[in-house]
């Protein structure tokens, strides 16, 4: 357990000595909420106060959100596995006397533990200041919200994960990629809220573990849900961990069998 | 036809004639699309996954628009020809210079340095080392939806909107060529600065694809003036619809795609050489 503690920390190191891509982002990410909002809010306005349940306030709260919790939850993932895969390198982390799912799943935990202040807090000041945001005012929300921001950081580096993964049987990950990128940002609420869906999308992305990835922590943050359905929705991040976890340690247990490393 | 494939075999060109640019550009671009096309299986993920990618955007929209009877004042059908338009655009711009948003890797991995030993335009190497062909998946499905919009939306036509409608896409694309250098420019001086210029390509891109009415007054005129993404598809879309557009953006700012197409590439190519001229490379 020390040593993931360790590669942890050490991974938290390492992202924050690369600040100017954390301005960069949180930049760019208080940017796209401008426009994300303006969109939202206009169209609330053409609607007549509200749309899928979301009032103005609450549909801005919704963007900056979902802005500030982008990079710390992980959402543009990273290659690193399927290129280690590619340059080699990966015989060393086979060989390592740590579990290989564990081992990076600490690494990005630490990368999101970086991310939440210099990436989070700039979108939501924006936010505050130009919308306003309707943030809850008991602790409840908070402590439900913490928790469901670590079950989506993890789902999220399961799912990237399961695609480097892929790396092992085939040789080019990148439409692979591309699929699961595009796909998920659209269901996990990213890009418009999943309520917000026509109903036939609304039932699809349900049935998937997306919308766990972002609109479930961006809601329960919001209040939007009360205590028991909080607690629900949870227990289904939880559920999607488990079903990942387990798809993912056959992916690793079988196709470390295949793994052919070149060069070396 | 026979003097192409000659030059493409490589026999029978003049062995003494001068190797033009547009000779190695030929050359290069085809050699490019051969090697592409020849992991068919590979390429054909790669083409889908870019048309999935141009429907999520679509879908992104109708999301939104599928809730009210209106969006930013335009109807189902007038944000479909934003959307289309905007999206041809990007499209193009992106399969021309859309890896000049990497250049921070490139100058990273030693790679301009081989770039710029060559006797050949840094900018013409880039735009052909990575032509990636499965960005036309992109552009096929921005042109359906195009074509979608141009059916469904009534547009009483008459020769000035039509040759508006032409010029509209080219503007377009060298718009985001220009955006896409400058971004690319800006990575010499910002290393990691990559997705700093992301804001204004790819929010560009987001900005120019839906209807310039629905953002905040201050973004209008940013996204209008200083980054010029709603005359990418919004303000001539005003203009061929016959709309007036928000106070941001007036319905005239529909014929200033062209003119602010040619003035941004003209200041990003100045800024491109400015950032050539400083590199000083990278300890390759």
């Amino acid at each position: 357990m020390h040593a993931y503690w360790e590669l942890a920390k050490s991974s938290f190191r390492r992202h924050s000595t690369y600040r100017t891509a954390a301005v960069a982002g949180a930049f760019t990410n208080s940017v796209f909420g401008l426009i994300r909002a303006s969109l939202l809010l206009s169209a609330i306005t053409t609607a007549g106060g509200a749309i899928g349940g979301y009032s103005a306030m609450e549909a801005a709260t919704y963007v900056w959100l979902g802005q500030a919790l982008l990079a710390p939850l992980g959402l543009f993932g990273t290659a690193e596995l399927a290129n280690r895969v590619k340059s080699g390198d990966i015989a060393v982390d086979l060989s390592r006397s740590v579990n290989l799912t564990a081992s990076y799943w600490a690494q990005d935990l630490g990368r999101a533990a970086f991310d939440v202040l210099p990436r989070g807090l700039p979108p939501l000041i924006v936010g505050a200041l130009v919308t306003g945001l309707a943030m809850p005012g008991s602790p409840g929300p908070y402590l439900l919200g913490f928790v469901s921001i670590l079950a989506a950081v993890s789902l999220n580096f399961l799912g990237f994960f399961a695609i480097n993964l892929l790396s092992f049987w085939v040789l080019e990950i990148r439409g692979f990629w591309m699929l699961y990128m595009v796909v998920m940002n659209l269901l996990s609420g990213f890009l418009v809220p999943v309520a917000w869906f026509p109903g036939w999308l609304l039932d699809f992305a349900r049935a998937t573990p997306f919308p766990s990835m972002l609109q479930t922590p961006v809601d329960i943050l919001a209040g939007r849900t009360d205590g028991g359905e909080s607690l629900a929705m949870v227990g289904i991040q939880l559920l999607w961990l488990a079903v990942l976890l387990i798809i993912v340690q056959m992916m690793v247990r079988f196709g470390s069998r295949r793994l052919v490393v070149q060069g070396g | 036809m026979a003097s192409s494939r000659a030059i493409r075999s490589g026999a029978g060109r003049d062995p003494h004639a001068p190797v033009t640019n547009l000779v190695l550009l030929r050359l290069l671009v085809s050699a490019r699309l051969r090697s592409q096309l020849a992991y068919r299986g590979s390429f054909l993920s790669d083409v889908a996954g870019q048309v999935l990618l141009g429907l999520t955007e679509f879908v992104e929209l109708y999301a939104i628009v599928h809730n009210v009877s209106s969006f930013g004042g335009m109807t189902f059908a007038q944000t479909l020809l934003v959307f289309g338009l905007a999206s041809v655009a990007f499209a193009l711009g992106d399969l021309l210079l859309g890896e000049t948003d990497s250049m921070s890797e490139t100058i990273r991995s030693g790679k301009l340095e081989v770039l710029l030993v060559r006797p050949l335009p840094v900018l013409l190497q880039l735009a052909t080392s990575d032509f990636q062909l499965r960005r036309v998946g992109r552009l096929i499905f921005a042109l359906a939806a195009l074509a979608a919009a141009l059916l469904f939306a009534d547009v009483t036509w008459d020769p000035v909107k039509v040759l508006l409608a032409l010029i509209t896409p080219l503007a377009g694309a060298a718009i985001f060529c220009a955006l896409f250098l400058g971004a690319g420019a800006m990575q010499f001086w910002i290393l990691d600065g990559r997705q700093f210029a992301n804001a204004f390509t790819y929010g560009g891109r987001y900005v120019a694809s839906m209807p310039g009415a629905a953002l905040f007054f201050p973004i209008q005129i940013f996204f209008t003036f200083v980054i010029p993404a709603t005359l990418v598809a919004y303000a001539p879309s005003l203009v061929i619809l016959g709309l007036d557009g928000p106070a941001g953006i007036p319905a005239w700012t529909g014929w200033l795609g062209l003119p602010a197409a040619v003035a941004l590439s003209g200041l990003m190519l100045l800024l491109w050489r400015a950032a050539i001229k400083k590199y000083t490379g990278a300890g390759g």
